[in-house]
């Protein structure tokens, strides 16, 4: 199970345009906990269908996102919401930890 | 909650002490469960890059490669790996139980604790606010976006000098900020760093302040000697000064020392709790080796095994009363009696 990837050039329609939420996962092959976080992330994804949108981006592949978001760490989750960034969530979390997070993401969506 | 049929043992953590006591224990047909963590599986090595010093490969083997071949070999004798965490456990008692994240009660008749450490912290506020904005434990994620800027490494033992060594390949200078006059690792790896000429060293010098509003951008390093301060252009600081033991989950259950470490008994894996044994860097603050943590691990093991043994034997009707004399476990590898002898014969010495 892998998550949807995007781009520089699908991240404005896919993740600032899109209804739902959207955590983006930043992260890279090559990063040891971002490899850990993807299968825990990916099994999130779906019990958050219809809620939240998880999606990954490889920040060796896409330097203008990394640069346009300052990301200096990885993984870092950026969760967006209607164009506008509702909160990050730096490191590797246990599956718990993103559950309360993401929780918390939608709760302030909801209120936007 | 669901709960599950008694099973005999049950280990806590993936590292090498935690897959070394699954070997052990499943070709001891005790058909081991491991609660390998979600995101923390496999444990410390998972970070690392080549692994030089693990006896047995001569041109090293990548850590994340080692753990995986532990792993596998745990499983081809029959253990179960879960890639949970452990949220909540009660050890006391003849049963012991293991809460997991995703809501399993796991019980067991023993338990084997291999929880490991995490990296230790310098414990300032700067350090909390830029976490993840210049400040970093994993010289391997991070290092990429630090490309020709200039970089500290805090630390002066093994992993700070390995976490230089690879820092290189990215920054346009790496200093190594440690608070003594020389280093704590092995002089194989000392060495390296001393002859790169992109690491340079601070010697007596610890971090005071780490500066930047959402980015660090310069470092105020304080001489351990005189007192004196003294700010350092930087946008990048990887911590690399040590572990701590990773037991929060065990406050109240077994004996810990005033560090967290899990006490046990002499040079055994037991606790203080009967079924209950430790291994690994939970325990370990003198060595701290994957080596050593496999070691232990084996040990947990067959601790572990004899116990369960002695249990059956005590009362093979209810395996699940703890007999009064378990605590003495004997003679587990059947050198005792030598051993009292040259520990005799030294002291008379």
């Amino acid at each position: 199970m892998t998550l949807p990837a995007v781009s520089e050039s699908t991240f404005d329609q896919e993740v600032l345009g899109s209804e739902l939420p959207v955590a983006v996962d930043f992260g890279a092959d090559w990063c040891a906990p971002c490899r850990a976080v993807r299968p825990v992330l990916a099994e999130l994804a779906t019990r958050y269908e219809g809620r939240l949108r998880i999606v990954a981006v490889d920040t060796e592949a896409e330097p203008e996102l990394v640069r346009r978001y300052g990301i200096v760490s990885i993984p870092t989750l950026y969760v967006f919401h209607s164009g506008e960034l509702l909160r990050t969530i730096p490191g590797a979390r246990t599956k718990l930890e993103y559950v309360d997070e993401f929780d918390a993401a939608l709760v302030e969506a909801a209120t936007l | 909650m669901t709960e599950t049929p008694i099973r005999d043992i049950v280990i806590v953590g993936s590292g090498p002490a935690g897959y070394t006591a699954a070997v052990y224990a499943a070709r001891a047909g005790l058909a081991p469960l491991v609660i390998a963590g979600s995101v923390t599986a496999g444990g410390a090595l998972m970070n690392t890059t080549e692994v030089e010093n693990f006896p047995g490969f001569p041109t090293g083997i990548m850590g994340p490669e080692l753990m995986e071949a532990m792993q596998a070999q745990a499983e081809k004798f029959g253990a179960e790996v879960v890639w949970d965490d452990a949220t909540e456990v009660q050890l006391d008692g003849p049963v012991k139980t293991v809460t997991t994240a995703g809501g399993e009660v796991v019980q067991a008749r023993a338990v084997i604790l291999a929880t490991g450490s995490a990296y230790r912290q310098l414990g300032l506020d700067d350090e909390t606010r830029l976490s993840g904005r210049g400040v970093s434990w994993c010289a391997t994620c991070d290092g990429f976006f630090f490309r020709d800027q200039d970089i500290l490494v805090i630390g002066g033992g093994d992993s700070a000098v390995e976490e230089a060594t690879f820092l290189t390949r990215f920054g346009k200078s790496v200093t190594i900020v440690h608070r003594r006059d020389e280093l704590r690792a092995s002089k194989i790896m000392a060495d390296r760093a001393k002859n790169d000429p992109k690491i340079s060293f601070a010697w007596n010098s610890e971090v005071a302040a780490i500066h930047g509003e959402d980015k660090v951008s310069s470092v105020t390093l304080r001489d351990t000697v005189t007192g004196a301060e003294r700010e350092v252009g930087a946008t990048g600081v990887f911590v690399a000064i040590g572990h701590v033991p990773r037991t929060e989950l065990l406050h109240g259950q077994v004996d810990l020392d005033e560090n967290g470490y899990i006490l046990v008994e002499g040079r055994s894996t037991r606790t203080n709790l009967p079924g209950v044994f430790a291994c690994g860097d939970a325990v370990d603050h003198t060595y701290r080796q994957a080596i050593t943590a496999a070691g232990s691990g084996c040990s947990a093991a067959l601790d572990a095994q004899h116990y369960l043994a002695a249990l059956a034997d005590a009362d093979p009707a209810s395996p699940d009363q703890i007999p009064a004399a378990v605590d003495d476990l004997g003679d587990v590898t059947g050198r005792d009696a030598e051993r009292a002898e040259v520990a005799g014969a030294v002291a008379e010495g």
